[in-house]
């Protein structure tokens, strides 16, 4: 089955159970400031308006913005410092219960206790705390082919925007190719490391993190997906495939699914991940 | 050799060279991470006088990670001129600053005595300078390097058109770059970073911004920032590859995690010179950063700062066109704020010159860090008081496929107009012919990306 059909099936499974959630706005006064969140188009006398518009359309880079001096314009130097003031408040958020709860994931903790320790202290967050090194002896879904993780990071957004699309995709996708798969878990304050130790617990072929990426300016709904083949002491960060971007505007994320069981299919062929399994693709090509 | 001394009445003592180095460094929050820092100020005080009395010798004698073990530091010494280190062997590194700052020294005697200096000298006599010691000393030396362009000219400025795109998508990318080479940015290079880090992707990326710069003529040097195995693999596939990228770090365990020994870099260099399309003879852009190894768990006990010497020691080996120095990019858990970043900065830009490299510098920041568009800027501003070769452009200071903010092309353009400097020699002819640029100004057409219509 190739990806184009993954991708159909899991659009119309999905599209059945989406629910809709209402949540309450405060209504806007008629007199505030409506504030555009769209480039603006600052290039005076352009040489050809159409091809800026045309530009603004197909990237969310920052261009056809124009200049004074050599300097933004005002508009563009305000919307910069909103993004990156959105962005630097996406970072301090969790990942609410409810969230959890819906989509059925089972939470565990790293020893980063609160979020300044979680982010000065990157060992904090790539060792299980010892309750959940116990909880997951005891109740994880041991020798499969696959543990999926997904992680908070450093952005809750990301998971709370991508992973009720991005999960199923995946799943679907690693049944229709037979590959067994161990019950995803929850890593709240992960870092990506923590997948070591987690596949040294439960002793699957290959374990994927699916984790929040620190938020930039244009999205704070970027998650990346991280593999590696049965890691050990001697593991460094070259043996990792990386798949990154993936949020609406980026890798959509039920595509990225179906990409990534395709991938793992291919890594549990090779029995490799990272920098090997690059020069074994590349041969192959 | 003193490991110890009594200030305020009170005696400090350190168990090794490293203890010291890593002691007087300033106060950076990797450090702290790794358990490495001085403990109270008056300690940081400490082991700088202990590393003002050092002389050079007792470094040379002491690597901090040993020859034996971390091919980073049998690079570093097999580079070494061992005539000039028998001269100045038994300078103080206090002595080794006053004469970098001298009025007598000037960029002969220093370009001199970086052939006699281990990495770890460098560091230690960085340590001993304030901002402005840096930046001065930064002004005396300013290398060239050529790949089809010269970078480092006095009065010249460049910069990297950093046309990336989140998926990767051709004529994003191709707006992007058409932006920037519009504000003035792309003389240092058009340099892309891929999302999908495969060949066949990378091949895409080549021929776009190869045959854009041949239908324009612009006198610059594409590059695609992937792996450099990735890289050799395209250039084999008969790829147009005009500079060679790669990531570098500190110590042997660090350049393990990035996937490369010196025999890998060793094989792109040489594949450059047979197979790229470059004039040459400097063919490789490396990036390094203040915090790489401590992330990776490869720090040995170092500090972060002679980390980075030490990249620089390993860099100068493939006498590269550029070496970009990205410190910032990581995260709060090693730069902490706009001051850490800024010191950093400044470090850098000296350290990486002292070893004679075409420097330049990315004052950027992450949005989980303490700093701000004002922290950049400054740094931006500062390290091109030091003579910095070049920066990134990046469209609005917002890279929006990895997710950091770095200098604009907006930046670039003003830090051009504030120090009175111009593009590259042949880049500038470029904008003259484009109608872009006049007497070193932007014209009215600059900033128009649909001028390429």
């Amino acid at each position: 089955m190739d990806i184009q059909e993954i991708v159909r099936k899991v659009v119309e499974e999905l599209s059945k159970e989406k629910k809709v959630i209402k949540e309450y706005v405060e209504p806007i006064k008629e007199d505030s400031i409506r504030f555009p969140e769209k480039q603006i188009k600052g290039v005076k006398e352009p040489h050809n308006a159409a091809s800026i518009d045309r530009a603004q359309s197909i990237t969310p880079a920052r261009i056809g913005i124009g200049r004074t001096g050599t300097r933004m314009q005002t508009t563009s130097y305000l919307q910069f410092l909103i993004d990156h003031a959105a962005a630097q408040d996406a970072v301090l958020k969790d990942v609410s219960d409810e969230f959890l709860q819906k989509i059925e994931l089972k939470k565990l903790e790293t020893k980063a206790k609160d979020m300044k320790t979680y982010l000065m202290d990157l060992d904090s967050g790539r060792k299980l705390s010892d309750e959940s090194v116990a909880w997951l002896k005891e109740n994880g879904d041991k020798d499969k082919d696959v543990q999926i993780i997904v992680c908070d990071g450093l952005s809750s957004s990301s998971i709370e925007a991508n992973i009720e699309d991005l999960l199923p995709a995946l799943m679907q996708g690693l049944q229709l190719k037979n590959i067994s798969t161990a019950k995803p878990i929850f890593i709240k304050r992960g870092r990506v490391w923590v997948q070591d130790e987690v596949a040294a617990i439960i002793n699957c072929n290959l374990v994927i993190s699916l984790i929040g990426e620190r938020p930039g300016l244009n999205t704070d709904e970027s998650l990346s997906a991280y593999m590696i083949y049965r890691p050990d002491e001697k593991s460094v960060e070259a043996d990792r495939t990386v798949i990154s971007n993936i949020h609406k505007e980026g890798l959509a994320p039920v595509e990225a699914g179906a990409h990534l069981s395709e991938l793992i299919e291919q890594m549990l062929r090779a029995e490799c991940t990272g920098i090997s399994f690059a020069r074994k693709s590349n041969i192959n090509l | 050799m003193k490991l110890s001394c009594v200030i305020k009445g009170t005696h400090y003592s350190f168990s090794s060279v490293r203890d010291v180095l890593a002691k007087a460094s300033e106060p950076k929050s990797g450090d702290v991470m790794a358990q490495v820092a001085a403990e109270s100020s008056l300690e940081r005080m400490a082991s700088k006088v202990v590393l003002s009395e050092m002389l050079l010798k007792d470094i040379f004698e002491n690597p901090v990670i040993p020859y034996e073990t971390d091919e980073v530091t049998r690079l570093i010494y097999d580079d070494i001129s061992e005539t000039i280190y028998k001269d100045i062997q038994n300078w103080t590194v206090g002595e080794l600053r006053n004469y970098i700052l001298s009025y007598e020294t000037g960029p002969d005697q220093l370009i001199k005595i970086s052939r006699g200096l281990t990495s770890e000298m460098i560091a230690a006599v960085s340590k001993l300078m304030s901002s402005m010691d840096l930046v001065l000393a930064s002004q005396k030396m300013k290398y060239q390097a050529h790949c089809n362009t010269t970078i480092g000219e006095p009065g010249r400025l460049a910069f990297r058109c950093q046309p990336n795109h989140p998926n990767d998508v051709p004529e994003g990318i191709l707006y992007s770059i058409k932006e920037g080479l519009s504000y003035g940015a792309g003389d240092a290079v058009i340099g892309i970073n891929p999302n999908v880090d495969t060949v066949e992707s990378l091949k895409r990326l080549y021929t776009l911004s190869h045959d854009f710069m041949e239908k324009w003529k612009i006198p610059t040097q594409n590059c695609v920032l992937a792996h450099i195995t990735t890289q050799m693999e395209a250039l084999k596939q008969g790829a147009p590859v005009a500079l060679m990228f790669q990531s570098l770090a500190g110590t042997q365990k660090g350049n393990e995690a990035f996937g490369i020994s010196k025999g890998i870099v060793d094989e792109g260099y040489e594949m450059m010179a047979r197979y790229g399309t470059s004039t040459g003879p400097n063919y490789m852009y490396f990036e390094t950063g203040q915090g790489s190894e401590v992330s990776l768990n490869a720090a040995h006990g170092v500090d972060m700062q002679t980390l980075e010497a030490r990249t620089y020691g390993y860099a100068r080996h493939w006498k590269p066109f550029m070496v970009n120095n990205v410190s910032g990019f990581i995260g709060p858990e090693t730069l902490f704020d706009g001051r850490q970043l800024i010191r950093a900065d400044l470090e850098d830009l000296f350290m990486g010159k002292l070893h004679g490299l075409p420097m330049g510098i990315a004052p950027t920041y992450t949005n989980h860090m303490d700093a701000n568009q004002n922290d950049q800027e400054i740094a931006g501003m500062l390290t091109a008081l030091g003579g910095a070769n070049f920066y990134m452009g990046v469209p609005g200071g917002d890279d929006v496929m990895l997710n950091y903010q770095d200098t604009s092309y907006h930046d670039d353009a003003s830090l051009r107009e504030m120090f009175g400097l111009r593009p590259l020699r042949e880049f500038e002819k470029w904008m003259e012919n484009m109608g872009l640029m006049e007497d070193g100004k932007l014209t009215s057409r600059a900033g128009d990306l649909s001028i390429f219509d």
